[in-house]
């Protein structure tokens, strides 16, 4: 946590209604955990539907997985992971009053974040060529079960769900380089550098858990 | 244990007394002047009598509509609307009272604009989310308006698949408007827990929280843990209109037992959204107004929690005949039951709280007394509703009607009626007539009681629910209960003319006009923009009705008014720390 | 106090009505009594702690350990008795007996049809034996119904694509009332039917002769008959006035516009598709909800109902 000497350098982003950065800084820090609870239960519900329909078509899962492109997904893993260690270098850029520094870990996150989404736009894009496109526009023959299609609505819920968060991680991200690049961050107030990497992070291991669950059933 | 270094120290705190202004000329109505200055603020205050104004307008708007269905079901055929549009009608009552009504009412209303002063503080943890929390509520309720303009929805608040997911209107923007509103009210309870955690003045600890607190956190945990589920379930529901993901319906090889799992997982604990911040409420009341300390502190403080967390386990009880597992029902069933006994603590705690207390029947006291006397009438059918082989037999019949009804407005309306009426003098500074309040009060219970007494009877007869037409035995009884409701009718007229006159005309409120001790009562009426002048430091419970005002009206003067005098600050937080 | 439970339920005429009835009544009397200790309770203390002056002092009572356990264990114990009686109620009503006659049920957007061994469709007629029982095994063709006996104290969803099912056995002989419980859209409140319960023997005469009564009948008799019989006036009038469906007056010969926009005599084969696959042409204005008759009606009885049609000019 920031030292009490930085803290009184410069306090013009102490909000009246605060008594100090401390407590600021705690406030945030507790929403954003509270926050990714949240987060966890909206993304929790997909998990149950996802395990509903496991335990009653396990064969589905086995067969239907197939069509997913393993290399690309654990590609995609390691892209995830390495961005979850630049945005943790961004943070303690920040506390050690890099700005360069963290402007430029910013900068490698959001591109790996990027790297992210093209790999997936081109998963998506070959499977919408085979016809495996989500709900009742599905007309792919190749998976032999009658209830493909709700693996693969699963699959684009879950996936594309995440993807969202990918993107509006990207936007905060954008925002945080053009802060830094207006010198708001230093070593006493870095806290949406801190959050925004603690959102980072959860993106990170909700594909993590996804990584598994969908592509390496076998 | 205070070592004898600590107690030296808090001899060290500079504590006086700061007895409120009377008649203050300056306060957060007045401060920022303008509709932009109240579109755009911040202040806790004022972002809550903007939610008063929005939920009265719902009230409103699902009010008429339930008189309209009452009309309609003045003869067993038609009266004056087809069946579709009755569909339309009782959908549009339940979704709108309960998504933007009830489960706003409490928290964002009574929640934001006493919250923080009860806690010395000057505002939420986050101000500016609290605004957006507002204006996603907004943006919620105008995908809702577009949902009625272009189609309407006729599938009851419940959106059951796979009829929701084939019949015609505009589900999907309804949906989707209440997806978006899920996340004013996750906002809301995100920033309630963080303030109640971070931003308790100087010597409020958990064993001085007040009650209302308690209630408003335990509220938080389940806006938390449940919303999100509402939104992933309706998020899928929507995909389920647009795509045809197919996971809830059986046309496309998904289930609709899963949509109800998924619907009632959220929807059984935001039945506690709506009454666990009521029982806060009715705890400070009857304690204000019987000048006692309350009985059972932590009894009540701690089955609010026990309820908000059984409330996570007992969402299968309303799908007894849905076709879920016999063990299920039983496991269910039993659970329920649990539920049952710290809400029966509640009531005895404040019948004994009463006993030996000074009692002062003025209105908010009479609004508590009506919701002891319809919220354990509500328990009681709770209980009945619980039993597996009488549920199989009223399950979805107008018994259910009526006893949620005695629950969420013999309860919860009940409940945020005492509140509006306590508070209102620190909202606006003003009192209302006591006269026209008990008339109106007193019409409120008349009617309420006979709009839905008979629905028991009609229920357990055998009356199913959502009948637009019904069988001719059941006409005496529909007929007593829409007259019932035209009384309740006139008796919120009544306090809208009332309360209308208070506001313009109405006598000044003292700051303390209940001499009350608790800590938002300490402050001028209305407050100052940043709620107190001072710090306030609290030395006794908020119940400690045997200890003298003065007690309670303690604080530090404060120079950190919103600009920054840091260095000073800080030296007092490290003081108060210690205190 | 039974006076009012009685007044409150419908009349028992199934086996398991008297011990649903039976808990009905203990949580109905003893919420009543616990209520008027409530009451009492808030009236006496508001009249005999009434404030007296602005200087009252109140004593300080926190707790009472002896008070607050009773209060507690008290409700547990009554509350268990309750889930104890009432899951006894629900494995009697989830367990069927052996020999129970079965029926087949379809829910459909707003009837029921009941299939019977022999074959035989009735629509919204249930006719059973007395002191028999009978096991309902329940499906929907569409969306979700719930089928519910208010006299035998039964309800159970009714879903598609899943069977579930329910029993009772019956008591007298009689009329009862069936309702869907679940809602089910427009006519949701019309979707009723009536349970017929006879003697053993009424009711295999009945079984018997119920197909045959219809082969001596004139068509155009049979055809109103079947109309009524099969629930079609739920939907459509026979005067000219607009219900979910078209009316069946001056409808046989005239011009139909269609929501593609394509104009159709309706003639006999028109008439006959719109009843076995009624979603294929859909008139303008209305919407795609009509339940599918194949398998209900054979072709005679369809004959019939159109010969029925023409006469309505």
């Amino acid at each position: 946590m920031a030292g009490h000497s930085a803290t009184e350098e410069k306090l013009d982003h102490l909000q009246h209604h605060f008594i100090d950065s401390d407590q600021q800084f705690e406030a945030s820090k507790m929403g954003m955990w509270i926050f990714l609870v949240t987060e966890i239960l909206f993304f929790g519900g997909l998990f149950v539907a996802y395990i509903v329909y496991r335990a009653w078509y396990p064969d589905l899962y086995l067969l239907a997985s197939e069509q997913l492109d393993t290399f690309w997904g654990a590609v995609n893993t390691f892209v995830l992971i390495g961005s979850s260690l630049t945005v943790a270098m961004a943070i303690r850029s920040a506390q050690l009053n890099q700005i360069k520094g963290l402007i430029i870990n910013l900068w490698i996150t959001i591109g790996l974040a990027c790297v992210f989404m093209v790999i997936k736009y081109f998963e998506y894009a070959e499977k919408f060529a085979k016809g495996i496109l989500p709900g009742s526009y599905y007309s792919y023959e190749g998976v032999a079960h009658e209830k493909a299609n709700i693996f693969f609505s699963i699959y684009y819920m879950m996936t594309g769900l995440h993807g969202v968060h990918v993107i509006i991680g990207i936007g905060l991200m954008l925002w945080l380089v053009y802060k830094a690049k207006k010198k708001v961050f230093h070593s006493g107030y870095y806290t949406p550098v801190e959050i925004t990497g603690l959102y980072w992070h959860l993106v990170d291991i909700i594909w993590i858990f996804l990584f598994p669950l969908l592509y390496l059933i076998d | 244990m205070a070592t004898n270094e600590e107690i030296k120290n808090r001899k060290r705190i500079q504590v006086r007394r700061f007895v409120p202004e009377e008649f203050p000329e300056k306060h957060y109505l007045n401060e920022e002047k303008g509709l932009w200055a109240w579109l755009t603020t911040v202040d806790h205050k004022k972002i809550g009598l903007m939610y008063l104004a929005s939920i009265a307008f719902f009230f409103f708007i699902a009010g008429v509509l339930a008189l309209l269905l009452r009309t309609e079901l003045l003869t067993p055929a038609r009266s004056f609307m087809d069946a579709d549009v009755y569909n339309q009608v009782f959908t549009l009552h339940g979704a709108i009272m309960i998504f933007f009504f009830l489960v706003p009412s409490v928290p964002a209303v009574l929640g934001n604009f006493v919250l923080p002063l009860q806690l010395g503080a000057k505002d939420v943890a986050f101000p500016r989310l609290n605004l957006a929390s507002f204006y996603i509520y907004v943006i919620g309720a105008l995908f809702t308006f577009y949902a009625i303009a272009s189609g309407g929805v006729d599938t009851g608040w419940t959106f059951y698949t796979p009829y929701s997911a084939t019949t015609g209107g505009n589900v999907m923007a309804m949906t989707f408007g209440i997806f978006i509103l899920g996340f004013s009210s996750i906002l809301t309870g995100i920033n309630f827990m963080v303030t109640i955690h971070k931003m308790r003045s100087p010597g409020i600890t958990w064993s001085k929280l007040p009650l209302n607190l308690w209630g408003l956190y335990a509220t938080s945990i389940i806006q938390i843990l449940a919303t999100p589920v509402l939104a992933i379930t309706l998020l899928l529901l929507t995909m389920e209109r647009l795509l045809g993901i197919g996971i809830f319906d059986p046309a496309m090889g998904g289930d609709p037992v899963l949509y109800q799992h998924f619907f009632w997982f959220y929807s059984h604990p935001a039945v506690y959204i709506m009454i666990v911040p009521g029982f806060g409420i009715i705890s400070e009341v009857i304690s204000s107004f019987s000048r006692k300390t309350i009985f059972g502190y932590w009894a009540i403080a701690l089955s609010s929690l026990a309820i908000a967390f059984i409330g996570f386990l007992v969402w299968g009880h309303h799908m007894f005949t849905a076709g879920q597992s016999s063990l299920a029902n039983m496991v269910f069933s039993f659970l329920t039951f649990l539920v049952g006994i710290p809400t029966g603590i509640k009531i005895f705690n404040w019948l004994a709280t009463m006993y030996k207390g000074s009692i002062d029947m003025k209105t908010p006291m009479i609004y508590a007394m009506v919701f002891l006397f319809l919220f354990t009438i509500g328990g009681f059918t709770g209980i009945m509703l619980g039993a597996l082989s009488v549920d199989i037999h009223l399950h979805d019949t107008y018994y259910v009607v009526a006893h949620f009804h005695y629950v969420m407005m013999g309860g919860m309306v009940m409940a945020f009626l005492a509140g509006l009426h306590y508070w209102w003098p620190k909202m606006f500074g003003k009192m209302y007539s006591e006269f026209w309040a008990r008339i109106s009060a007193a019409l409120l219970f008349v009617g309420f009681n006979m709009t839905f007494l008979p629905q028991f009877v009609m229920g357990s007869q055998g009356m199913p629910r959502r009948y637009f037409n019904y069988i001719d035995q059941f006409q005496p009884f529909h007929q007593f209960s829409t007259l019932g409701a035209y009384i309740m009718g006139v008796a919120f007229v009544l306090m809208f003319g009332y309360l209308l006159h208070s506001l313009l005309k109405g006598e000044r409120a003292k700051a303390n006009p209940w001499g009350s001790r608790a800590l938002e009562w300490q402050t001028t009426s209305p407050a100052p923009l940043h709620n107190f002048e001072h710090t306030p430091v609290i030395v006794n419970g908020p119940y400690d009705y045997h200890k003298p005002m003065s007690e309670f009206q303690l604080g530090i003067a404060n120079s950190h008014n919103g600009h920054h005098h840091h260095e000073e600050v800080s030296a007092k937080r490290t003081e108060t720390e210690q205190a | 106090m039974n006076r009012l439970s009685e007044f409150m339920l419908p009349p028992q005429k199934s086996t398991v009505a008297e011990g649903t009835d039976a808990l009905f009544h203990f949580i109905t009397t003893t919420s009543i009594i616990l209520l008027i200790g409530i009451t009492i309770a808030i009236i006496y203390f508001s009249w005999k702690y009434r404030r007296r002056s602005e200087n009252d002092v109140t004593p300080v009572i926190t707790h009472n350990s002896a008070l607050e356990i009773s209060w507690s264990v008290i409700p547990l114990i009554l509350v268990m008795i309750v889930f104890g009686w009432g899951l006894r109620g629900y494995v009697n009503l989830t367990t069927v007996p052996d020999d129970a006659y079965e029926v087949r049920v379809v829910g459909k957007s707003w009837l029921w049809e009941f299939h019977y061994e022999n074959g035989y469709v009735s629509v919204n007629e249930l006719h059973v034996p007395v002191n028999r029982p009978v096991r309902l095994v329940m499906s929907s063709d569409d969306v979700l119904h719930s089928f519910y006996i208010p006299d035998f104290r039964v309800k159970m969803d009714v879903l598609p694509n899943r069977y579930t099912s329910l029993w009772f056995e019956a008591t007298e002989t009689g009329e009862s009332v069936i309702f869907c419980t679940e809602y089910c859209g427009t006519a949701h409140s019309n979707m009723l039917a009536t349970a017929y319960v006879h003697e053993q023997e009424d009711f295999e005469t009945w079984l018997l002769t119920a197909g045959a009564a219809d082969l001596d009948m004139d068509p155009i008799e049979l055809g109103a008959e079947l109309v009524s019989r099969n629930a079609c006036q739920t939907c459509h009038s026979s005067d000219g006035s607009r219900l979910q469906g078209p009316t069946f007056l001056g409808l046989f010969g005239s011009e139909r516009v269609m929501d593609n926009g394509e104009r159709i005599i309706a003639d006999e084969n028109y008439i006959r598709e719109s009843i076995l696959d009624p979603n294929v042409k859909i008139v303008e204005g209305y919407l795609p909800v009509m339940p599918s008759y194949t398998g209900t009606l054979n072709d005679r009885q369809i004959d019939a109902i159109i010969a029925y049609l023409r006469t309505l000019q």
